[in-house]
């Protein structure tokens, strides 16, 4: 499936040099270096330093060190090629798409619903709103179900974000049931016959069983009202989290079955990196990144500049 | 994680115990797990190294005491290290200063998401329960809906949290505009806000500013024009509990253009081991104030260094238990109970009590989580809080005369307890066996210091992590918790602490 290809080089060209910056580019660590064990030392650190956690570290730089010493590897740059090729097979491309209801033959019209979850502050609000332009500027009809019903002004944030868009959104009682608004707004895009349904529920930390059992009905709501329902289940992760993520994508998986990992806030200087961790844990792919607070500041994750990013300067 | 230092620490050092002092190859090792425990915890790469460097400094050439197994020598070494980095250089107390004239300025500042206007609200709620009037200010127009959320949340603190005060909300929601188009009209916003708290005679105006990038040169400028204009008496950065190694950028990064003052953790109430908070103090200096712990407007507490260490070093939070549990037990009743254990005359009735109040402080596994050690063996056990109903259920089918004296219940008793609470012998058999091995223990540990109680703990958590896999009492740890700690309260002993 070709979504979201043409949107997204659209917005890659649009990036500003400082983002340029940190997405990669500038790999002055590594440029122009001979391997050896001091900088491997360095390598460890940086990679510790951009969060990848003891356990995938230790992993990658054993694995760096034997190419080493079996003189596969001898420069600086080669380090980029060989961390790359270790993430791409952590994360091959077909893994990294959005899922999609298979096209109805015949039959009703099924929207594709995506489930959004994470713990409080992550992003999913602002990340649902990138989401929904980036499907809908690819031709889909987007409804958003704001399942937020909890936080003060969470289900107006939503709505804003929909004015701007130019989609609607289905809401229902603040401090009302979340269940019942995913049972409406899964009706309600049956009913007009929406492409991708996206549901915004309320943060929640992942040691919070009663609102974790919140999150498994809302998502049995929507398997009882739409077939295949949720077809993608993102768990937002915000970029500047330390290990504890990898016990948050453990919960949130338990709970709902994630399907892949929106990571958010990659234009500070946090890098992300639990994510592999993640990957090595739960098997679940990043999709997508957040690049900033407007609506375009979304791209496809890649695992080549997310490398090069933990190079780049510090 | 507790547990593993701990022994490598004993293996370290066990030539040694009694007869010297410790040498460098002695604690290398162990300290590698030190290292190990603390880039775990999220604690920044450069802060461990140094922390260990110093800290094989400090223990290099010590005495190992005798009485001590040398590897819990050790952990206390690291663990102070610890309290002393995260205490505030001055000894100060958390709290909100008083200003003249008033109001006293507090700006909430941090990274997007960090939990800045629910913790402007428990901050509100705070000061209103001490009688301090609020206003609370809208100072983030770039967020959709964060002017809402600031008036409702003041709406609630106003309407719903205890105390006499006034609080009051000011915003200018015709400023509100989106991302990147208004930048710089918080500031003028925020003296019309600081003139209108005046003119109201407020306490304390608390500023709500927008989350932002470190690296955002325009919104960070715009923070210190604020800063410059309303000079607030206290600066306030808040971060999030479970940042990892970039809560060093960003606190670093805010601190140079704004000077921080103090730092507010949030959503401590996860089970994230917050070694973001021995960074941050590290590039600050501000000492920690409070912590955010829970999505309530009370869920606000004040910090304590002792606590988080321990958290760290994966020893579990037992003072935050002994909290818990104070609110539950009025003082005469723990001391009567403290008492009664040391003299080791612990009755079925008393425990009864104590699982009563236990249980209305939370579910198990939340309270569990915070002993040492037992937090990382039951993050995958599901603990059925019904298993403690047929552990009452046994109690209430004893007599009042076996509940004083357990040694009675015999063979025919226990199988007639058994046949009234509805489960089989050898269930009745282990409470017995478990409520004697912790009202033994009891015995022993009142008196100790807490080396001797953290030694103590252990061996009760082998029993405990045992007790679990049977799914049998995981409960009675909390008896022990409470009835040990409850003769000093928590604050003299982290003062008693600080001394030694
Ligand atoms: N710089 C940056 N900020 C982001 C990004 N994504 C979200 N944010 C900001 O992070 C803050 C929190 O975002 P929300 O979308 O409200 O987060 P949420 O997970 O819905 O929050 P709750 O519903 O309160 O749990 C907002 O200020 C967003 O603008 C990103 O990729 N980069
Ligand atoms: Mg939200």
């Amino acid at each position: 499936m070709g979504l979201f290809k043409s949107t997204f080089s659209k917005i890659r060209q649009g990036l500003t040099a400082t983002r340029e910056t940190l997405l990669g580019g500038v790999v002055d660590m590594l440029r122009g270096r001979t391997l050896n064990d001091e900088l491997i030392d360095e390598i460890e650190a940086r990679l510790i330093r951009a969060d990848v956690g003891l356990t995938p570290t230790r992993r990658l730089i054993d694995g760096l060190r034997a190419d080493y010493k079996a003189g596969k590897i001898s420069r600086g740059e080669d380090v980029l090629e060989y961390l790359k090729r270790e993430l791409k097979a952590l994360w091959p491309e077909e893994d990294r798409r959005l899922r999609f209801a298979p096209p109805a033959e015949g039959g009703p019209h099924t929207p594709t619903v995506i489930l959004v979850a994470g713990v409080n502050g992550a992003g999913k609000t602002t990340s649902i709103a990138k989401l929904a332009k980036a499907l809908r500027d690819e031709g889909n009809t987007v409804l958003l179900g704001a399942c937020d019903t909890f936080r003060a002004g969470a289900v107006r944030q939503l709505e804003i974000w929909a004015e701007r868009l130019g989609v609607d959104v289905v809401r229902g009682k603040q401090g009302g049931d979340p269940g019942a608004v995913a049972f409406d707004a899964c009706d309600a895009a049956v009913a007009r016959k929406i492409d991708v349904l996206i549901l915004d529920t309320a943060g929640r930390l992942h040691t919070q069983d009663p609102l974790m059992r919140q999150l498994v009905k809302i998502r049995d709501v929507t398997a009882r009202r739409i077939p295949g329902a949720p077809h993608e289940v993102i768990l937002v992760l915000d970029a500047t989290a330390g290990q504890n993520a990898i016990r948050q994508a453990q919960e949130f998986s338990g709970a709902i079955g994630v399907t892949g990992v929106f990571l958010t806030k990659l234009d500070g200087t946090a890098r992300g990196g639990v994510v592999i961790g993640v990957r090595e844990a739960l098997g679940v792919p990043v999709k997508f990144i957040g690049v900033g607070e407007t609506l375009d500041d979304i791209q496809p994750f890649e695992p080549d500049a997310f490398v090069e990013a933990m190079f780049a300067t510090e | 994680m507790f547990e593993r230092l701990s022994e490598g620490f004993s293996t370290a050092l066990r030539r040694l115990s009694g007869k010297g002092a410790i040498t460098e190859d002695n604690v290398r090792e162990a300290m590698g797990d030190i290292r190990d425990a603390l880039l775990e915890a999220d604690v920044h790469y450069d802060v461990v190294k140094q922390f260990t460097d110093e800290a094989m400094r400090d223990a290099v050439g010590r005495e190992v005491t005798k009485s001590l197994e040398p590897g819990q020598e050790m952990i206390g070494v690291v663990h102070d290290r610890l309290v002393a980095m995260m205490s505030p250089a001055d000894g100060s107390e958390p709290g909100v200063p008083r200003a003249s004239p008033s109001p006293t300025v507090v700006m909430m500042c941090g990274l997007q998401g960090s939990g800045k206007t629910t913790t402007c609200g428990k901050l509100a709620a705070y000061l209103k329960k001490r009688g301090r009037s609020v206003m609370l200010a809208a100072a983030d127009l770039q967020r959709p809906a964060a002017v809402d959320q600031l008036r409702i949340v003041a709406e609630q603190v106003r309407d719903e949290m205890p105390g006499g005060a006034t609080v009051r909300f000011y915003a200018e929601p015709d400023k509100v505009a989106a991302y990147g188009k208004a930048v710089g009209v918080a500031v003028d916003v925020c003296k019309r806000a600081y003139a209108e708290a005046q003119k109201q005679g407020v306490d304390v105006l608390i500023l709500d500013t927008a989350g932002r990038l470190h690296v955002n040169d325009e919104l960070m400028q715009e923070l210190e024009r604020v800063n410059t204009a309303l000079k607030p008496h206290q600066v306030l950065l808040v971060v999030d509990a479970m940042t990892g190694q970039d809560a060093i950028n960003s606190a670093k990064a805010f601190h140079e253009r704004l000077a921080i003052d103090g730092v507010i953790l949030t959503k401590f109430d996860s089970d994230t081991r917050g070694g973001a908070a021995i960074s941050v103090k590290h590039v600050t200096g501000a000492p920690i104030r409070f912590i955010g712990v829970g999505e309530k407007l009370d869920a606000l507490e004040e910090f304590h260094a002792p606590r988080i260490a321990g958290r760290i070093l994966g020893m579990g939070d037992v003072v935050s238990l002994v909290e818990k549990a104070r609110d539950q037990v009025s003082d005469e009743d723990a001391e009567r109970m403290a008492e009664k254990m040391a003299k080791g005359q612990l009755t079925m009735d008393d425990f009864l009590g104590q699982l009563r109040s236990l249980r209305k402080m939370g579910p198990m596994k939340q309270l569990l989580g915070m002993l040492p050690g037992v937090g990382s063996a039951i993050k995958d056990v599901n603990i059925d809080d019904k298993q403690l109903d047929r552990v009452e259920g046994i109690v209430n089918s004893m007599t009042a005369q076996e509940r004083k004296h357990a040694n009675l219940v015999n063979n025919s008793r226990r199988r007639r307890i058994a046949h009234g609470s509805g489960v089989g012998t050898t269930e009745v058999s282990q409470l017995l066996k478990q409520f004697d091995a912790v009202s033994k223990l009891s015995k022993q540990m009142s008196g100790m210091g807490m080396m001797g109680q953290m030694k103590a703990m252990r061996n009760l958590e082998q029993a405990g992590a045992g007790a679990m896999n049977n799914t049998q009492l995981p409960d009675m740890s909390g008896l022990r918790t409470r009835g040990s700690t409850h003769t000093v309260s928590p604050k003299k002993r982290f003062k008693q602490r600080k001394k030694r």
